[in-house]
């Protein structure tokens, strides 16, 4: 799915020893499985299932997600920052595409 | 021959046997909370959610749970077909056990939200939404 784009949003600074807020968004329609196409037929479930965030190797947070997540899944959350270091955001989608995303965090 | 009234009642009727559907059944609400807790006993109070009182498209609902202390965070929505949203593992680079989304609601219902906490205990916290219009995607 050529539309499936990651956006990730951090703190332009921060110092060692913050807690720094991070805003991620990956465009991504979320079907259900519920919905009927215009002809009336079922759209197949498709589902990013999975989001994941590391920093300098160690897990933030990983989130298992079901079809009551909304469309362009939005995930905000806190990260304790100890060294420069880089982020990994990785998504799994149902069709066993793995989306990933790598930015580094220079501190102060 | 059918009365203006009648033909509300009806399509009421209708609109009703349309959403049966849409609705999660209370077993299968305590089917995935059991799923998360093992059974275990939930304390009230511990997680703050914080959600609209009133969304007027349930297709994007802003949710934003806290829960002090917590290991996991298990958000539900309880009244839709597959009430499950999102299980939440916090990890060691982890700020603060809180995370914010957008989540799908069906109709007016409970969020809820359960917390395991680092000493194994669950605790729980809700907040009702109101929905205008539903987000069931049917």
């Amino acid at each position: 799915m050529s539309t499936v784009r990651p956006r990730i949003r951090l703190p332009r600074s921060a110092n060692p020893g913050d807690v720094v807020q991070v805003r991620t968004l990956i465009s991504h329609p979320m079907e259900t499985g519920n919905r009927r196409d215009a002809d009336g037929n079922i759209v197949p479930r498709q589902i990013i299932n999975r989001f994941t965030c590391e920093y300098g190797g160690k897990v933030v947070l990983d989130v298992d997600m079901e079809i009551s997540v909304a469309a362009n899944p939005y995930m905000e959350f806190d990260v304790k920052v100890e060294e420069s270091a880089d982020f990994v955001f990785t998504w799994y989608d149902d069709d066993g595409s793995v989306y990933s995303e790598t930015q580094h965090m220079e501190l102060g | 021959m059918l009365t203006r009234r009648d033909t509300m009642a009806l399509s009421l009727g209708a609109a009703t046997i349309a959403m049966v559907p849409m609705k999660a059944s209370a077993s299968a609400v305590d089917e995935a909370i059991n799923a998360f807790t093992g059974g275990a006993a939930i304390a009230d109070g511990g997680v703050t959610v914080i959600a609209p009182e009133i969304a007027e498209n349930g297709e994007n609902v802003p949710v934003e749970v806290e829960a002090p202390g917590a290991s996991e965070i298990f958000l539900l929505a309880t009244g839709n077909p597959t009430p499950s949203v999102a299980r939440v593992r916090f990890g060691e680079a982890s700020g603060a056990p809180r995370i914010s989304t957008r989540i799908r609601l069906g109709e007016t219902q409970d969020v809820m939200a359960i917390a395991k906490l680092a000493d194994g205990n669950f605790v729980r916290g809700a907040a009702e939404v109101r929905v205008t219009i539903g987000g069931c995607g049917g």
